[in-house]
């Protein structure tokens, strides 16, 4: 084998950056090395996957996963149990999968993160050290910007954007409604985590008002000025099924909400609701704060896009909804994000060059009945420090179907199952 | 100048390094998995690619690509890759067992 000049400097680079690993350097021989000790934030769409991918890749790495909650409840799929279409149990998963691939699960809230000695801090008072930390802590909620959506508040007003008890409580409040009774959500503008996840949430509400309660009505009102994804399958189906049930505003951005009265306060108007539904905008989540790296706008985590590295601090990585990038914040796209972010942890632990020019891909389906769903997809590449879609790899269905509800239940399945091991 | 290679992969403990490619191939295979289940094993109605013959495999991306072979989705993804990308997938999910 020739080496070049080029390939001298790259190898020369990848050393450089091994040598710097602390726990590793000093030793040159692989076999006598500590293991590296790689400790993720979170075991949602992220960081499972990425947590799972490292142990397959390079089952040498010791990896922890450290999640706050007992369980994974998905949120695709939550709309359609507000729809009373599935139930809590159907997106609910353990984590018994993960430890099956030698991850160690950790049950505990992380309160701080010390980047210069590279320590994360726990609720219980436990600390864990690593070599490279990886933050998938998905999206903090912020009702606090909208005057009014007090911690009172939020006891009777859900945004469920985070699946969970606020998914099993909106979805009674739904059932506890009077046919006949109006059914309020408000949209925050973009950019917020699963931009048709609205849309599809009017359209299962809808969808369970048909037939349950025919008289009730759904009324959007959007911070943004228009539909943000799928717009034209959107009204298609809410044109062909529901018809006068749905009435949608654009650029209703609220003023503030009223609990007892369930009513939010607009520039023009005030609009009363039987069930409140407010989604508050939000941001990358506050331990990407608490370890320095939510340097956009002190919103979203700038990341460098081969390896998911911050931009700010170093052996920090940061993937799923808390990034900021042009790509959407979907479950699809932290699955992938977590695998390129997994590849690039292992090349460095292992002293190679991450892959230079990843792919990614994201599929979004959406539900517009209990039987027809649609999708809007796309494929990136990167070029330099840009996602660039080649020509033809993106695009919406050509029309709702029955198929693409199948293939959205087969997505799910495979997508639990690859990222939990199911 | 070779020496001195060798000094370099030492230090950075990579000899019997993996070569980039391999490495691309897995990722972006792993890519396929939201929809088509971990190692190509699908669970659901959308199809398996676990063990599908190299030369079929080639010849339904082609298709997709050119719409030749309907699709729902996978116009949209096969376009996203190039040919001799879709024969190193072909490859990488003919060989899994
Ligand atoms: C209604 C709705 C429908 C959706 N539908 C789809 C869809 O059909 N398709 C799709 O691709 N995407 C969908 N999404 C988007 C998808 O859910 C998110 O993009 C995805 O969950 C992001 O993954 P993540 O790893 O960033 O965050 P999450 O999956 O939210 O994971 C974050 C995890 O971190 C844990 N955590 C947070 N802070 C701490 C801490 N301090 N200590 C310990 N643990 C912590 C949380 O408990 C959680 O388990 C939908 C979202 C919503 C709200
Ligand atoms: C959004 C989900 C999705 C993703 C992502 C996806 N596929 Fe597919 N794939 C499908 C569906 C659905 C079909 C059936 C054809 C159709 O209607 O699109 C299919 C069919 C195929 C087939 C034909 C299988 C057969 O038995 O005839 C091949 C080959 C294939 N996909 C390869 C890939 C590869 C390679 C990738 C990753 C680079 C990929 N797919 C990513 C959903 C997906």
């Amino acid at each position: 084998m020739a080496f070049n000049r080029r390939d001298f400097l790259k190898i020369s680079a990848g050393a450089a950056g091994a040598a710097t690993l602390g726990g590793l350097s000093g030793c040159a021989t692989p076999g006598a090395r500590a293991k590296a000790k790689v400790v993720v934030v979170g075991g949602g769409f992220g960081g499972a996957t990425c947590a799972r991918y490292i142990k397959i890749w390079d089952p040498g790495i010791d990896v922890t996963v450290i999640e706050m909650n007992d369980k994974f409840v998905s949120c695709p799929f939550s709309n359609t149990v507000l729809g009373g279409i599935s139930d809590m149990e159907d997106i609910t998963h353990g984590y018994d999968g993960l430890k099956k691939d030698g991850v160690r699960l950790v049950k505990d809230e992380v309160v701080g993160i010390d980047a210069a000695k590279r320590v994360v801090k726990c609720k219980s008072g436990a600390t864990f050290n690593y070599d490279r930390l990886v933050l998938s802590g998905g999206i903090e909620l912020r009702p606090e910007l909208i005057p009014g959506f007090d911690a009172a508040a939020q006891q009777t007003v859900m945004h469920a954007w985070k699946a969970g008890p606020q998914t099993a409580t909106l979805r009674k409040q739904l059932e506890a409604m009077p046919n006949g009774g109006v059914f309020v959500i408000s949209i925050p503008g973009m950019p917020y985590r699963c931009p048709p996840g609205p849309y599809e949430r009017i359209s299962m509400v809808a969808n369970y008002f048909k037939q349950k309660k025919p008289k009730s009505k759904v009324i959007a009102l959007d911070t943004n000025s228009d539909i943000v994804s799928k717009k034209g399958l959107f009204m298609a189906a809410w044109d062909k099924h529901y018809k006068g049930m749905i009435e949608y505003r654009p650029s209703s951005k609220p003023v503030r909400i009223d609990a007892k009265t369930r009513t939010v306060v607009l520039d023009v108007e005030d609009v009363k609701a039987d069930v409140l539904n407010v989604i508050p905008p939000m941001r990358a989540h506050a331990m990407t704060a608490a370890a320095g790296v939510r340097n956009d706008n002190d919103n979203w985590c700038k990341v460098n896009f081969t390896t998911l590295e911050s931009t700010a601090v170093p052996y920090v990585h940061v993937i799923g909804d808390s990034i900021s990038a042009p790509t959407p914040k979907s479950g699809s796209m932290a699955n992938n994000y977590g695998k390129i972010c997994a590849a690039a942890i292992v090349e460095l632990i292992n002293g190679r060059q991450p892959d230079a020019s990843p792919v990614i891909t994201n599929t979004c389906f959406s539900a517009t009945t209990g039987h027809t769903a649609i999708h809007v997809a796309a494929v990136w590449r990167l070029e330099g420090d840009k996602w660039v879609t080649p020509k033809g790899a993106s695009g919406v269905s050509k029309e709702e179907s029955e198929m693409e509800w199948a293939y959205m239940t087969g997505w799910a399945k495979n997508i639990w199952a690859d990222t939990l091991n199911l | 100048m070779k020496q001195t290679i060798v000094l370099a992969l030492l230090a950075a403990g990579t000899l019997g390094m993996v070569s980039a490619q391999a490495a691309d191939v897995r990722v972006m295979a792993a890519n396929c998995a939201y929809c088509h289940g971990p190692d190509g094993k699908s669970q659901g109605p959308i199809p398996s690619l676990a063990g599908l013959d190299k030369g079929y495999f080639i010849q339904q991306m082609k298709d997709f690509k050119s719409g030749e072979r309907p699709s729902v989705v996978m116009q949209k993804h096969a376009l996203g890759y190039t040919e001799e990308e879709c024969r190193k997938l072909a490859e990488w999910f003919a060989a899994v067992k």
